[in-house]
């Protein structure tokens, strides 16, 4: 493992409270994922405040040369967390963007650097966050199924995330993950790289379409929004032009996936 | 013909990836190239922690060289004057040639013999040399093939890594005389050396790269696996070498950690076949060696990254290529589509500081920032880091008080108007709020073409209700 971060952190014991930064990506298009992350983190008697006012982390701007208007939107968000709770993010990019990008982007803003530093300190990726902190154990209890996981870039070199979403898929006895090809190549996405360089962003998408079909596997799990709506969407569409009525590769977030087989929805 | 200078890689980067991505041919040879590089490397580096050590150190090495660069400088030209080497200093590539061009007139010079260097690339040597009546030949196998197709390399490392067996056995076939074609391998690498072997003996200047040049001993290294070097750097009466200033290292004992660090990256090799050491012309009762050494230290735009706290991180390339053997946009779009000397993710960081970040903004947004790069970096180049401080010059606004060349060239009106609507929306809840509401309860109406992102994908489509709707209702039915 040669990653930008080594060490696992861990809580002194399980909080009773935690925030959740949903992303404005799982807000808009996936609250069903953001509902599942919040049960998720409910059942291991976690209470969880969602701070009505929180919006967008800031990335988009941050990555496309815009670091004023990336400023702003952060602070905006910085505001919201004033407890010393953990904030849990369900997404490994938005994760790591405030873990690792804000202090390097109040850098030279002492006014905010103290909280950017403080913020960050207390991130954690959902599937970092259960692994490590709430140490999930919840048994399967869904039939035999298989699964791919897309194990997203930033997830995957700047928050472990992968580790700890095959180590949560690990945990479900009936459930088995299908490695596909070149697990650790981005799915092309990038945010604005997807609609910037459209031509190479499709020959990297439909490849790993193409890889994680070839898994045969049920189901591609991410616990990415982004990656995941680059991926479906390809495949969706490709479904389309070959007139495939059957979806070749129907996905969710890692989050709805682990509720539904450790029993959610049963109580 | 090689590139003319003051190329413009951005104008036409969309059309020649989009070129690219459409030719099979070419995206089956560079996914299997790179997937070999690899494995290859993956073999080298068992040891995660030994791996991780090595790159603290190469990183180290290279930042304290980088940290007092102009003393080393100055250090290794008093050294190697001493060795009996000429040096010259050379602020952009026409000096850079006029000083090869000087040489060779004064020794009469009608054939340069070429081992593999990518700064003579950049400078477009070999376009300057026949503009001067002087025949330049690159005798590097996959530089050889490259010159004879008249194109450029398309990798670092490995120049001609876009062309296939047949490719090769159809242009030797065609353009060397008394040549019938042969897809053996062997065979096409034995007529390659029957023809410079030959030319070996004629030159009268031979012409290397660096590697690594040491301040303290006066010395130049350089690596390479076809012995091709070793003639050039030897056989000729003369031996010019070219290198950017930012190749010097303090000690010989600085070597051994960056040159173990460069060959196990670039092709997974231990070693390289042959590693020169050179540190002086043929002394007076040896037998071999060039009558002259001459070294000639570019800058073309380098004291630029110099100059700049984050941006100075460019100038611990090693030039290994990993990055680009790991980069998933390289692999789909192949070399030569960056239109640059350097392409890949080192490309993308070098090139604004040689052409001018108005000539190259396309080349830092063609990355998804996945990172594979920086994490194979041998010297730990935060290269995604890198690629955004380069997108902020490009879109920089005009009193940004930035110094970089070409900053804010290539700012749009239309996408900064963007961008500051959308800083608007999401730092005022209230907008966002009813923005969103808007988009989720009227999500019927939701454009079907959107864009690029449709042009290949169904279209995205707002949830009948967020998130924040989903848990407001949670919480009243609880309360
Ligand atoms: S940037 Fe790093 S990986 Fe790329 S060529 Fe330079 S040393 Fe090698």
């Amino acid at each position: 493992m040669d990653s930008p971060i080594q060490a696992v952190r861990r809580y002194p014991s399980k909080p009773a409270d935690v925030y959740l930064f949903a992303t404005c990506l799982v807000d808009q298009f996936a609250p069903d994922a953001g509902l599942d992350a919040v049960r998720l983190l409910e059942r291991e008697g976690i209470r969880v405040h969602f701070p009505q006012a929180q919006t967008c982390c800031g990335q988009p701007a941050y990555t496309s040369g815009y670091p004023d208007e990336a400023r702003a939107v952060a602070v905006a968000q910085m505001k919201l967390f004033p407890e010393p709770w953990p904030v849990i993010v369900p997404s490994g990019s938005c994760g790591a963007m405030m873990r690792h990008h804000y202090p390097k982007l109040f850098a030279d803003d002492p006014a905010h650097l103290p909280v950017a530093e403080e913020l960050a300190e207390r991130v954690f990726e959902l599937t970092e966050f259960l692994v490590h902190v709430v140490n999930f154990q919840r048994a399967d209890r869904g039939d035999p199924y298989t699964v791919a996981l897309h194990t997203s870039c930033h997830a995957r070199r700047e928050m472990n995330a992968h580790l700890t979403g095959h180590a949560l898929l690990a945990g479900l006895d009936q459930v088995t993950v299908v490695r596909q090809v070149r697990e650790e190549e981005c799915c092309g996405f990038g945010g604005t790289f997807s609609l910037k360089h459209p031509s190479i962003s499709e020959a990297m998408v439909t490849e790993k379409v193409e890889s994680l079909r070839a898994t045969g596997a049920e189901r591609v799990l991410s616990a990415d929004c982004g990656c995941l709506f680059n991926i479906l969407g390809r495949a969706e569409y490709l479904d389309k032009v070959a007139a495939c009525s059957k979806p070749s590769l129907p996905g969710e977030h890692i989050a709805s996936f682990l509720w539904r087989r450790t029993g959610g929805g049963e109580q | 013909m090689t590139q003319p200078l003051h190329f413009h890689p951005s104008e036409g980067f969309a059309a020649r990836a989009r070129a690219a991505t459409a030719d099979p041919a070419l995206r089956k040879g560079f996914r299997g190239a790179m997937d070999f590089l690899q494995t290859k490397r993956q073999a080298q580096f068992t040891d995660a922690a030994e791996l991780s050590d090595l790159r603290d150190l190469g990183a180290a090495i290279r930042r304290y060289s980088l940290s007092r660069l102009p003393e080393l400088l100055q250090q290794l030209e008093t050294n190697l004057v001493a060795n009996g080497i000429h040096v010259h200093w050379a602020e952009n590539a026409d000096e850079a040639n006029a000083i090869v061009i000087d040489i060779a007139r004064r020794r009469e010079a009608k054939l340069v013999i070429k081992g593999k260097s990518m700064v003579s690339e950049e400078v477009a040597l070999n376009h300057a040399l026949e503009g001067a009546g002087i025949e330049a030949l690159e005798s590097d196998m996959g530089e050889y093939i490259v010159q004879l197709a008249g194109e450029g390399p398309s990798h670092i490392i490995m120049p001609a890594i876009h062309k296939t067996k047949q490719q090769i056995a159809e242009l030797f076939a065609a353009k060397v005389p008394g040549v019938t074609y042969t897809e053996n391998v062997d065979e096409l690498i034995l007529i390659g050396r029957n023809v410079l072997r030959q030319k070996f003996a004629e030159a009268d200047i031979g012409l290397s790269g660096v590697n690594f040049a040491v301040a303290e001993t006066g010395t130049l290294c350089l690596l390479e696996n076809e012995g091709n070097g070793r003639m050039c750097t030897t056989v000729p009466k003369v031996h010019i070498a070219i290198t950017g200033i930012e190749k010097v290292v303090e000690k010989l004992e600085h070597v051994p950690p960056l040159f173990s660090l460069l060959t196990r990256s670039a092709t997974g090799q231990a070693v390289t076949t042959y590693l020169n050491l050179i540190s002086s012309p043929r002394k007076p009762g040896e037998r071999d060696g060039p009558e002259e050494v001459h070294l000639i230290l570019l800058d073309n735009g380098r004291t630029q990254a110099y100059n700049d706290e984050q941006l100075r991180a460019t100038l611990q390339c090693i030039r290994c290529g990993a990055c680009m053997n790991h980069c998933p946009v390289y692999a789909r779009i192949g070399g030569h589509a960056y239109g640059t000397t350097y392409p890949g993710p080192i490309g993308a960081i070098v090139s604004p500081h040689l052409l001018g970040i108005g000539a190259t903004h396309a080349l830092a947004t063609a990355s998804t920032l996945c990172g594979a790069c920086a994490e194979v970096c041998p010297v730990r180049i935060p290269i995604p880091e890198l690629l955004i401080r380069l997108r902020n010059e490009a879109q920089s606004a005009a009193d940004s008080g930035s110094e970089l060349r070409g900053a804010g060239e290539s700012r749009s009106v239309l996408v900064s108007m963007i961008f500051r609507a959308w800083a608007l929306m999401y730092t005022h809840p209230m907008l966002y709020r009813i923005a969103t509401w808007f988009m989720s309860r009227g999500r019927a109406l939701t454009p079907t073409a959107q864009g690029a992102w449709t042009g290949i994908r169904t279209p995205l489509v707002p949830a009948p209700k967020r998130l924040r709707d989903l848990l407001a209702e949670r919480n009243s039915r609880h309360e």
